[in-house]
């Protein structure tokens, strides 16, 4: 063992010089925030709870062309669809189980009209399993109700896609 | 009639001692914890009541509701009595410990004998939770802490007769008021550090928490308790660790005596002089638990045996020649 090591050894120098380290760590900024109170920044292509889209004019963007259904690696959406009486192909059913989706993005990748999307919200957890199989009403009201987020993280991810 | 009069007297002076002990156990668990997660820049408990001060007694209501579990397969009787013998000995060691020249419940003058043969029983309350769970994982980690407890208590004895040779009395009120003109910290520095190595690995606080190894030994002795029994065993390894800042702050920080016995320091009252150097102390601990890795058995061993009691043999020896050599024996002996 050579003489400067066990000189080290013997006086706990490294010892000491760790609780240096540790005092001043504590006077350090948290890197830890209060959750609940306090939230971190998410970006704009974060993938949480889903939600569909209107038009400005209010009419629903879903066209029924069944692409999200098909591209969904869990099988976690099912889709009925009708043609209404102008003549357009619309959905009578969209329902997602959202405790069978695994949030991979694709739905809303796939999507030529930007119809479903996958919003800012992580905090929908629910007391039944019940309450997380969506249907069309549910995803057409967090549509209405996270529209202005929804339409601002389209837009600042635009430029990427 | 006479009798009950004294006992109930002397229950009420018990109760002004082991009541403040057990609300600086439960304070001091959270200060553990703040400070824990302050070295890994964490915020800590920080909810339940101002800066999560009550995080403690949220925990103790806890652990109040919930169901004892007793093993079909284990020693009930010692299974249930282990706890109790934890609590009751971290407990009944602050009998001794003095706050003032008067504040002290039993002014016995082997105060620091008694200390050491109650904290030395203190590896009953592990040995016996960790046999009576009749399971391998507590079964080990008692068997640890037994080796460890009994190793490091060898060296903190050795340490005491150093600071006994300097004051030449069993009192813990004599070694404090030997201390008047210098702390003990300074000639015995070393000893000091090698008392709070020791005090570590007694009271099984990281780096020598093998016992409770989580890693390898789920939580040692604690594994098959639950509910109000772990709290028990947990609210009494904290008492032991203020007991244990408590007879360092007395022999080498200088009890109740102030910093300086000039204008700004005497001020302050004496047991608050006392509290502060057992804060500080455990200021340390807390500090230390936060960066340090944990030994491997061997080392602990090694260390004990082979490094600390060998090193303070050697400055027994030397500080008896040295007070021998310039005539300074507290007792005259020849």
């Amino acid at each position: 063992m050579k003489i400067s090591r066990l000189l080290k050894t013997i006086f706990l120098l490294e010892f000491v010089s760790g609780l240096l380290i540790a005092t001043r760590e504590i006077f350090r900024p948290k890197k830890t925030i209060n959750y609940p109170y306090e939230k971190g920044s998410l970006s704009p292509r974060f993938r949480g709870e889903h939600a569909l889209r209107r038009y400005p004019s209010g009419e629903e963007r879903c066209i029924a062309c069944k692409l999200c259904e098909a591209v969904c690696p869990a099988q976690a959406i099912t889709i009925e669809s009708t043609e209404r009486e102008d003549g357009s192909r619309k959905t009578t059913r969209y329902d997602i189980d959202m405790l069978k989706c695994i949030y991979c993005g694709l739905c809303q990748e796939s999507c030529p009209v930007e119809a479903i999307v996958q919003g800012p919200n992580f905090e929908f957890s629910t007391e039944t399993r019940e309450e997380l199989y969506y249907n069309k009403e549910k995803l057409m009201d967090n549509g209405d109700r996270w529209e202005d987020v929804l339409a601002k993280n389209i837009r600042l991810d635009k430029p990427y896609r | 009639m006479e009798y009950l009069n004294i006992l109930l007297n002397e229950l009420y002076k018990i109760m002004f001692v082991v009541v403040p002990v057990l609300v600086s156990v439960a304070l001091i668990v959270w200060v553990d914890r703040r400070i824990w997660g302050a070295v890994q820049k964490r915020k800590g408990p920080n909810v339940v009541g101002p800066f999560g001060i009550l995080q403690t007694v949220a925990d103790a209501l806890k652990y109040i509701l919930k169901e004892i579990i007793i093993p079909a397969s284990s020693n009930k009787v010692i299974f249930v009595l282990a706890p109790v013998v934890t609590m009751t000995l971290a407990l009944v060691a602050w009998a001794v410990i003095p706050f003032d020249n008067e504040l002290v419940l039993a002014d016995i003058n082997v105060g620091i004998l008694y200390l050491f043969a109650v904290s030395s029983l203190g590896v009953y309350g592990i040995i016996m939770g960790g046999w009576a769970s009749n399971s391998k994982y507590p079964f080990l980690g008692a068997i640890r802490s037994a080796a460890q407890m009994v190793s490091y208590e060898v060296s903190i004895g050795i340490i005491i007769i150093n600071v006994l040779l300097c004051v030449g009395s069993l009192n813990l009120k004599d070694i404090v008021n030997a201390q008047q003109n210098l702390w003990f910290v300074v000639p015995l520095f070393p000893m000091f550090i090698v008392f709070l190595i020791s005090a570590l690995a007694e009271t099984n606080r990281p780096p020598f928490d093998l016992p409770e190894a989580e890693a390898e030994l789920v939580s040692g002795y604690q594994t098959e308790y639950s509910g109000m029994m772990y709290a028990m065993f947990w609210l009494g390894e904290y008492a032991n660790i203020l007991l244990m800042c408590a007879l360092g702050a007395i022999l080498f920080l200088g009890g109740w005596l102030p910093l300086l016995d000039v204008f700004p320091f005497n001020l302050l009252p004496a047991p608050l002089w006392m509290i502060l150097k057992i804060l500080f102390l455990f200021f340390l601990f807390a500090l230390v638990k936060a960066i340090v890795p944990r030994y491997r058995y061997d080392q602990l061993m090694r260390l004990g045996w082979k490094i600390l009691l060998p090193f303070s043999l050697f400055y027994v020896v030397l500080t008896a020649s040295f007070l021998f050599y310039f005539d300074k024996l507290p007792v005259k002996v020849f």
